[in-house]
């Protein structure tokens, strides 16, 4: 039964079968832990944008601007100029420049400022009441940011941050392509360029199955999040 | 309690300076109910603002409870504000949160421990009479309820002050009421000094004891809700004390009184408490060669104490019309002439 399974399989997509979740792994590998880091890279990037703004909570004009700066420039950038750009980094940090792991480099320079931007606007929702109260009340900045900020924000940041990740499932395509593995290399390796045309619907269809499974599982914790307003 | 002397504040409003307050004294003993009035814009926000030091002044000092607070550390200005409570128009709560939650933060923030917080939310939730509510979310409650989970938390630290800014302009009169009802509750049982602002003269008739009223960034006048009411000169003030007390001719009868070919004087009493002892009103229909018409007449109940105002149409000759003036200013009773028009 699996031996006639592999067999099949092979028959049709060109591939084995073990080769496939091999690649399955590796976006998965490089979507979560760029995900992790480059979300909390953008949280703190986002928190400085948003205390140091005009008519922040810590009101700082250098910072403010240094910061939307950085944001602006990477979020300006295509993801495969900033993969080759930073490749001396890459090599600097993980000691080559082909492999998932060393793919997380760019990755994260890549999301943590589109994540920032994201978590910005939803902390920008937040009711400037709301903080008005928490100052009245006398809390600290900490304060206002674990008590009254992220919590009231929570619900939008997990949105924000679903449509960050399936961004970043596009950008592990291509940094796969270039070294790192995953199911978006097999597509143009295997599919595209040795004209497999079976396999490079299936990965469309994997990816598209990812991006429905990324989505709804915001909206879950998100909703759930929400519940009582 | 507050004493707030010569604070000027100027905002940067892009392209001119917004003077929100210019040169601004205000003293509120403990004890008051202190009510700040004035149309949009006026300054009042800015104004209580400074007391719990949401806003500093340019220039200007603010004592609060002794301390100067332009010489407070940031922590120790964090502290005071503990013993400061604020109320606010919209309420400001966390929509998503339990009502206990919401009450039990500000305990929280100042480190109490759990027991004790436990017990003084459920304390100051049946002090608003919301204690059913504790476990609701805000968001499914009315507005009057969530100005009570609003005021229980502004009361949860146990504050000596209490800052309400607009607390009942988002509700609907019944529900206003029994909120204003609430606050005077906070005052009388548990000794808290309140200063609000409003644009409706009935919350400062109904619970204050001092009012002033602002305009430009500036108080036109100030004092004892009855002086003021009684006895307004500035004309913002006059127009606010017009919205509770009607002291204008009815627009019906102004034609009658305009068409009187007789000699005539309009007049515009004002009878505070119980000042008057005599049937005035009685004895002037008694005057020979005097006709008297009554062409309005209100009763308005504040500082319980009762103020009733009579526009009454003298006719009779300028001798006559003289007479019953005096008759009027020896009976006590506050009273202007009033012009009719062509
Ligand atoms: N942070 C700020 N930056 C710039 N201008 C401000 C700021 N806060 C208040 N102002 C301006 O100062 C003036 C007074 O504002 P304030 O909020 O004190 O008025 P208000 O009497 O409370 O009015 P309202 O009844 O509308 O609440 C207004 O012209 C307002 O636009
Ligand atoms: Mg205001």
């Amino acid at each position: 039964m699996t031996e006639t399974f592999e067999t099949r399989f092979k028959e049709i997509f060109g591939i084995k079968w073990p080769k496939l979740l091999e690649s399955l792994g590796q976006t998965v590998y490089m979507l979560g832990w760029a995900l992790l880091i480059g979300a909390v890279i953008g949280l703190f990037l986002a928190l400085l944008l948003v205390l140091c703004r005009k008519g922040g909570l810590k009101q700082n004009r250098v910072i403010y601007a240094i910061v939307n700066f950085y944001v602006n420039i990477v979020r300006s950038m295509p993801f495969i100029i900033t993969l080759v750009f930073v490749f001396p980094l890459t090599r600097l940090i993980v000691g080559k420049t082909y492999g998932s792991t060393a793919m997380l480099v760019p990755l994260v320079i890549y999301i943590s400022p589109y994540m920032a931007r994201l978590i910005e606007n939803s902390l920008l929702e937040v009711s400037p009441g709301v903080i008005e109260a928490a100052q009245a009340m006398g809390a600290t900045t900490f304060q206002i940011i674990i008590r009254f900020l992220l919590p009231e924000a929570l619900s939008s940041i997990v949105l924000a941050m679903t449509t960050g990740t399936v961004g970043l499932l596009g950008a592990t395509a291509m940094a796969g392509y270039v070294g790192g593995g995953g199911v978006g290399d097999l597509a143009l390796t295997y599919g595209y360029q040795r004209y497999n045309f079976p396999l490079l619907i299936l990965t469309i269809v994997i990816l598209v199955i990812f991006v429905q499974l990324l989505q709804l599982l915001g909206n879950r914790i998100s909703g759930r999040l929400r519940k009582h307003r | 309690m507050i004493r707030i002397d010569h604070a000027v504040k100027t905002f940067d409003g892009g392209t001119q300076a917004v003077h929100a307050l210019r040169d601004v004294s205000l003293h509120v003993e403990k004890g008051d109910i202190y009510g700040i009035v004035g149309f949009s814009g006026a300054g009042k926000s800015t104004l209580l603002r400074l007391v719990n030091g949401l806003e500093t002044p340019d220039s200007g000092s603010v004592v609060v409870a002794g301390e100067d607070l332009s010489k407070l550390s940031h922590r120790e200005l964090l502290t005071l504000r503990r013993k400061i409570g604020m109320v606010f128009q919209q309420f400001n709560l966390l929509e998503g949160k339990t009502v206990r939650h919401n009450v039990s933060i500000p305990l929280q923030l100042a480190g109490v421990p759990k027991k004790e917080i436990e017990q003084r939310v459920r304390e100051v939730l049946r002090f608003v009479e919301l204690e059913d509510k504790e476990n609701a979310y805000v968001s499914q409650l009315s507005g009057g309820q969530k100005q009570r989970v609003g005021i229980a938390r502004a009361l949860a630290t146990s504050p000596d002050i209490l800052l309400c800014d607009e607390a009942t302009s988002a509700l609907d009169p019944q529900t206003t009421e029994s909120i204003l009802l609430l606050l005077k509750k906070v005052n009388r049982e548990m000794g808290v000094t309140i200063l609000l602002i409003t644009h409706q003269m009935q919350v400062i008739q109904m619970i204050c004891n001092k009012v002033a009223v602002m305009e430009y960034g500036k108080i036109a006048e100030e004092g004892s809700v009855l002086s003021v009411f009684g006895t307004p000169r500035e004309e913002v003030t006059r127009r606010f004390v017009r919205t509770v007390i009607n002291d204008q001719i009815p627009e019906k009868f102004l034609s009658v009184v305009r068409s009187e070919t007789r000699n005539q004087q309009v007049e515009l009493l004002k009878f505070i408490g119980d000042s008057v002892k005599e049937p005035l009103i009685a004895n002037l229909c008694r005057m020979e060669g005097l006709e008297v018409n009554i062409l309005g007449a209100t009763i308005q109940e504040m500082q319980g104490s009762v103020m009733s105002v009579f526009i009454l149409q003298l006719i009779g000759d300028d001798e006559k019309i003289r007479l019953a003036e005096e008759k009027i200013d020896g009976a006590g009773a506050l009273r202007e002439r009033m012009a009719v028009g062509a």
